[in-house]
């Protein structure tokens, strides 16, 4: 009669994730352990999106890497040209003139915007909010067409090569960009009023994947993942490159290391780098755009109708390139997402020897697994949401 | 900041004896070469004692050096917030000699060596879970390597009658091209076609 009721068993589940998830941000491929709908562990399984890039870049002229870079974290792209050619121009010693320092710290945060844009309104739409998203791409399409107006392509740039940049940029395009940063604000007010105060998107993110600092560090974070955790650390301010000593901006720093205080520090990270892209604006002096020696940059087509010198260092360098002297060097600057390097290793010849990259999201998604466990399953997606990764810098 | 670097580089000499082989300091970047023997111990230093304190890893990366005895150089990049310096430890490897696994003093380091050990086969011990990283599931072979060709061995695509995926062994519709505008005035490494009539009495 009373036979002793068996305790009902239970088992650990494991889910797969992706890797065509859409909250998966690209190729991740998540193995999840669950118990119930408790995460118990996350093995993240990377590299669908591996494509060589160091080994082809050991292949190439230092001028037939810069695209690469491109194609690294593709939603900002000149960012990552910036540490190559922060490395190259190290190991050659070249110091680049000011108005192409001015012009790559406006194009660096035009990626930033870029990059901030996509990821705080994606990171809406990973819990639900949707037309953030829209707002926020508007605003992207406007930015690309900058990308457009300088180098001549809306998202592979290959405008910050060593030695300075492409182009000059004209006039009109420097008002234009001004204009821009003048209507920006209220874009991210719009969204702040969508976001901030929202019950639903603070039920999602307030208190969900908590960092603290000395985990932070530990973890190999930088960017925003460190900073919202409470550490006032930036690169731009830390290790100044180029004109950024010159450039006034605040750090925004969180408080609690959630998912939250990230998001608001890229709303406020937006807003200083309007302020920022408005001082190099102003700031921006006449004069050339490349380092002038015509040996690493070539010269323009209508100094070749001209000179033989012209003509003949324009064909060198554009079949041999260029030749670095024997060396290693680390550059890094403050990418969107963090601490973007290049280690650049030089024997002399034309081709990078070796060119390790170190990407700001491959910390940060190792460190998933940790960030995850006790969370329910639905906050996985709000954590990967606030990672702001990107397949193609953490698979590279 | 190059002084600041120079007196690290006299501490650590000082505090570390004769477990740094050699530091250099060019481009303002303080480079460091230990033993394989001593790394841990020197990371460990580098982190916890009061006037470096590294506590960040940023990177550890692999080099393959085919020439060498000992053919690899893995490369740690530490960053000290508190002290706003980098500096960069190297040691010299072969296929053979398991570096000790720096998990234990950074968790970062877990997936930096997967990825070194992925690219280039470099063994670390005491690592919980040294898997491939980057390459595809049942890949062999070390794609940083060298001696590996840029194009691989493999190749994938769809097969329609078996429906699913097949691996087969890269087939070339155009021979690999390996351009070389290194300019033959400037030390090239064969020699000029007629040069070696040069040499006949």
């Amino acid at each position: 009669m009373s036979a002793p009721v068996a305790e009902p068993k239970t088992k650990n589940m494991t889910i797969n994730f992706g890797p065509q998830h859409p909250s998966a941000h690209g190729v991740l491929r998540l193995v999840l352990e669950l118990d119930g709908e408790i995460v118990e562990r996350a093995d993240p399984h990377i590299g669908l999106l591996h494509r060589g890039t160091e080994k082809l870049i050991e292949y190439k002229t230092y001028l037939q890497a810069v695209p690469y870079f491109d194609r690294l974290d593709y939603v900002a792209p000149m960012n990552q040209e910036h540490a190559f050619a922060l490395a190259v121009e190290r190991l050659c010693g070249i110091v680049v003139p000011p108005r192409a320092q001015y012009i790559r710290a406006l194009y660096a945060e035009l990626g930033r915007q870029l990059s901030h844009i996509l990821n705080v309104t994606t990171q809406a739409m990973d819990v639900g909010a949707m037309t953030p998203s829209l707002w926020g791409f508007e605003e992207r399409e406007k930015l690309m067409v900058f990308y457009e107006r300088a180098s001549g392509s809306r998202m592979h740039a290959a405008y910050f090569r060593p030695g300075g940049v492409h182009l000059d940029l004209p006039q009109a395009l420097i008002d234009d960009i001004y204009k821009w940063c003048e209507h920006f604000p209220k874009v991210i007010d719009d969204i702040e009023g969508l976001l901030t105060y929202s019950r639903i998107f603070k039920q999602r993110n307030v208190d969900i994947g908590v960092v603290s600092a000395e985990q932070a560090l530990a973890w190999g974070f930088s960017g925003v993942m460190l900073r919202g955790s409470g550490m006032a650390w930036d690169l731009r301010r830390a290790q100044p490159y180029e004109c950024y000593s010159d450039l006034a901006f605040d750090i925004p720093v969180g408080k609690n290391g959630d998912c939250y205080d990230r998001y608001l520090c890229r709303i406020e990270e937006m807003r200083q780098s309007v302020k920022i892209m408005r001082q190099a604006i102003e700031k921006m002096p006449k004069g050339p755009v490349n380092e002038t020696s015509g040996k690493i940059v070539p010269p323009k087509r209508a100094e070749m109708k001209n000179s033989m010198e012209a003509l003949i260092h324009h064909f060198k360098l554009y079949t041999e390139g260029y030749h670095v002297p024997a060396g290693e060097t680390y550059a890094a600057v403050e990418a969107p997402k963090g601490e973007f390097g290049v280690y650049l290793v030089a024997d002399g010849s034309n081709k990078p020897y070796r060119c390790k990259i170190r990407a700001p999201g491959f910390p940060h998604l190792q460190a998933l697994d940790f960030m995850t466990r006790g969370h329910m399953l639905a906050d996985v997606s709000a954590i990967i949401g606030s990672l702001d990764i990107v397949f193609g810098e953490v698979d590279r | 900041m190059e002084d600041k670097l120079k007196s690290l580089a006299d501490h650590l000499a000082a505090s570390l004896g004769s477990e740094i082989v050699q530091s250099t300091l060019v481009f303002g970047e303080l480079t460091v070469q230990t033993t394989v023997g001593a790394v841990h111990h020197v990371l460990t230093h580098l982190r916890d004692d009061p006037e470096c304190r590294f506590i960040q890893l940023i990177d550890i990366c692999g080099a393959d050096y085919p020439a060498r005895a000992n053919r690899f150089d893995v490369v740690y990049h530490l960053l000290s917030l508190h002290k706003n310096q980098r500096i960069r430890v190297k040691i010299e490897t072969d296929e053979q000699t398991p570096v000790p696994s720096s998990i234990d003093i950074w968790p970062s380091a877990n997936w930096y060596e997967r990825e070194a050990f992925d690219m280039y086969g470099i063994q670390f011990s005491g690592h919980p879970d040294l898997r491939r990283l980057l390459t595809d599931y049942g890949f062999s072979g070390y794609p940083l390597r060298k001696d590996f060709p840029l194009t691989g061995y493999v190749e994938v695509r769809y097969d329609d009658d078996q429906k699913r995926v097949v691996y087969e062994p890269v087939k070339l519709t155009q021979e690999f091209r390996k351009f070389d505008y290194l300019s033959p005035w400037e030390g090239a490494k064969y020699v000029l076609p007629g040069d070696e009539k040069a040499k006949k009495p």
